[in-house]
């Protein structure tokens, strides 16, 4: 029982981490269709960008993840809006998966070749200490502080996306472009929005996750893997789908390793995926859509 | 073209594909042939044309993803290769490989092709990943990370295939069988209907085209291609290991049938062809083999999408070979946009 409760603790702070993967992915493909097949590698890189910082450039820990969420913001938010998404977005969707499928396996072999084949240790701010809970409950303070920290960026999205006026202008850019634009909506820059918004989560997954499974360039196959599902099994159309799904994969991926088999721990979202698409297609929170002709 | 032109086109491809790995100095032609190894590289052509071939029919004229390509190969790989072990005939696990990935097609797509685009994508994404842990783990079964040593080639009508250039052949004339196959299906009403619902599948479906239906046998046998390619790959090897059959191939195959042209029937066999050579030629970048190859379709994509059949056919007149059956629609409605 005890197992169990600590075994649902880390469970919740790695599924956090999967919820901010989740919740950028599913922002993306609502506001400009795009399905990003490299989410896992957007996770992976930031991560990387630290280290550089850190090691090349001798800066000091708390810049160097500055430096991070910074140069993730620029080329994962601007350069991957304006570069890679921009020219194709009218040649359809086929070219656009494609596209993001290359972009994923460039950043992928980018830090095997400049960087490291290795995985990197990489450091953490936050406290590396045991706490108990409750009697027999022991808990490390580091994944306690990355459910807060994960789901303090998760509350402020929310706040952001729901209480203020650019909020609700990216959710009416979401929901219906074309009308979004006819209100005065300006629906480019929420577009925009939307791009930094998942790179900036991306770099918080990445600082968040680094420290505990090492940074390693092969670490985005996982995380792609475990966004698609997050995203999926939640509902793709809500927000706080992603957020349900993300904890639920984690919860289950930590109890699955502890009781299943490590050798198939990774099959436990797909096989959740697969089963929510034979049941329950439009996830556990989302709304059925409607089809325009 | 006419569909007389076109197969007397592809007669003489094949004969000119059957007398590249000969010797030719007797007849009185300076050819040489090609060694032992160029020829094994031929026949990886071929049977990487054949699962690209199914990845064309689902993403270039059903516009599905599949990103389980890979997958299938594998499991048309180990049942040939764990069936011989057993003393089962090629033929029979030929045969064997295609229905049982026809099959897994039809289960995986169903449901998939229920809720919306793209849902396919993510089903094989999730099936990929679980078909290369079973292959790695079932140790018993597949012999895990190790894989199958010492497969066996095929014996056809009592002759062993133990040269190289036999079993290319044999390969040839399968590739070429299944490439008539295909070429039928997608002139006939059936792949007409497929280039319907990839134009406008709501518009398809108004018109009494059943586009579930449709869609899910142009998976299901775009799969079994796949699981037919890999039943031709394990005797070529010699050798299987899980790493061929995992999920980065797979994103390969869509990759290359993209970049060969996707909707194009020869498409598939320049897209094979790219990737079957590209490691070839840049062996001294090894490392960078994939970051190129990456940049290379990223820069395509923004700049000729149509892949670089859809680019030749520009310099050429409309024909079936590099149009297919569906280059009509497709470039009337380039007019359209132009008008």
């Amino acid at each position: 029982m005890t197992d169990l409760l600590q075994l649902l603790i880390a469970g919740l702070a790695t599924g956090a981490i999967y919820a901010l993967a989740a919740i950028g992915f599913t922002l993306l493909w609502q506001t400009s269709q795009t399905i990003n097949f490299a989410q896992g590698e957007f996770v992976m890189v930031p991560a990387f960008f630290a280290l550089i910082a850190m090691k090349t450039l001798g800066l000091p820990l708390i810049v160097s993840l500055a430096v991070a969420v910074l140069a993730s913001l620029l080329l994962l938010g601007v350069a991957f809006r304006y570069v890679v998404v921009g020219p194709l977005l009218q040649r359809g969707v086929l070219p656009l998966v494609i596209s993001t499928i290359a972009l994923g396996i460039i950043l992928k072999e980018s830090v095997k070749d400049f960087y490291s084949a290795e995985a990197q240790v990489f450091p953490t701010l936050l406290p590396d200490r045991n706490v108990t809970l409750l009697p027999g409950v022991t808990v490390s303070l580091a994944q306690i502080g990355v459910l807060v920290v994960a789901l303090l960026a998760i509350g402020l999205l929310q706040w952001f996306l729901a209480g203020t006026r650019t909020g609700r202008q990216m959710q009416a850019t979401a929901q219906n472009p074309t009308v979004a634009r006819i209100l005065g909506v300006p629906v480019e820059r929420m577009i925009l929005y939307t791009f930094l918004i998942n790179a900036g989560l991306a770099a918080v997954a990445s600082i968040l996750i680094s420290p505990i499974y090492l940074a390693k360039f092969s670490n985005g196959e996982t995380l792609g893997l475990v966004a698609f599902a997050a995203a999926i099994v939640g509902g793709f159309n809500q927000v706080r789908g992603a957020i349900v799904g993300g904890l639920l994969i984690g919860v289950l991926d930590n109890l699955a390793a502890a009781y299943v088999s490590t050798a198939y721990r990774q099959a436990v979202p797909l096989v959740l995926l697969v089963l929510v698409i034979l049941f329950r297609p439009q996830g556990l929170l989302g709304r059925r859509e409607e089809r325009a002709v | 073209m006419s569909t007389r032109a076109a197969l007397l086109v592809g007669l003489a491809l094949l004969a000119v594909l059957a007398l590249v790995p000969a010797d030719l100095t007797g007849l009185g032609v300076p050819w040489p042939g090609l060694k032992r190894y160029g020829t094994y590289i031929l026949t990886l052509w071929l049977v990487t044309a054949i699962a690209a071939m199914g990845v064309n029919l689902i993403v270039g004229y059903a516009g599905q993803e599949t990103l389980a390509q890979a997958a299938f190969v594998g499991i048309g790989a180990y049942l040939t290769a764990i069936a011989g072990k057993y003393g089962v005939p090629f033929g029979v696990s030929f045969a064997a490989s295609g229905l049982l990935t026809f099959v897994i097609g039809i289960v995986l797509g169903f449901p998939a092709l229920r809720v919306q685009k793209h849902y396919l994508a993510f089903v094989t994404l999730a099936f990929s990943v679980l078909c290369w842990l079973v292959f790695r783990n079932e140790t018993a079964l597949t012999g895990g990370v190790m894989g199958i040593r010492d497969i066996e080639r095929p014996v056809v009508f009592g002759l062993k295939l133990r040269r190289a250039v036999d079993f290319y052949w044999f390969v040839l004339a399968i590739t070429a069988a299944m490439t008539v196959v295909l070429w039928w299906i997608v002139r006939s009403p059936w792949g007409r209907a497929f280039a319907a619902l990839r134009e406008n599948p709501l518009r398809a479906e108004s018109l009494g085209v059943d586009v579930r239906l449709y869609t899910l046998l142009a998976f299901a046998l775009g799969s079994a291609y796949g699981g037919m390619a890999g039943s031709l790959y394990a005797p070529l090897v010699e050798f299987i290991d899980p790493s061929p059959f995992a999920l980065g191939p797979s994103l390969l195959f869509m990759l290359m049938v993209v970049i060969g042209g996707s909707g194009t029937f020869l498409g598939p066999f320049v897209g094979a062809g790219i990737a079957v050579l590209l490691p070839e030629w840049l062996r001294a970048w090894e490392t960078w083999y994939l970051l190129i190859y990456a940049v290379l379709v990223m820069v395509m994509m923004a700049v000729f999408p149509g892949g670089i059949v859809g680019l030749l056919s520009r310099f050429k007149l409309p024909s079936p070979v590099f149009g297919g059956g569906v280059g009509v629609l497709r470039r009337r409605r380039g007019h359209e946009q132009r008008d």
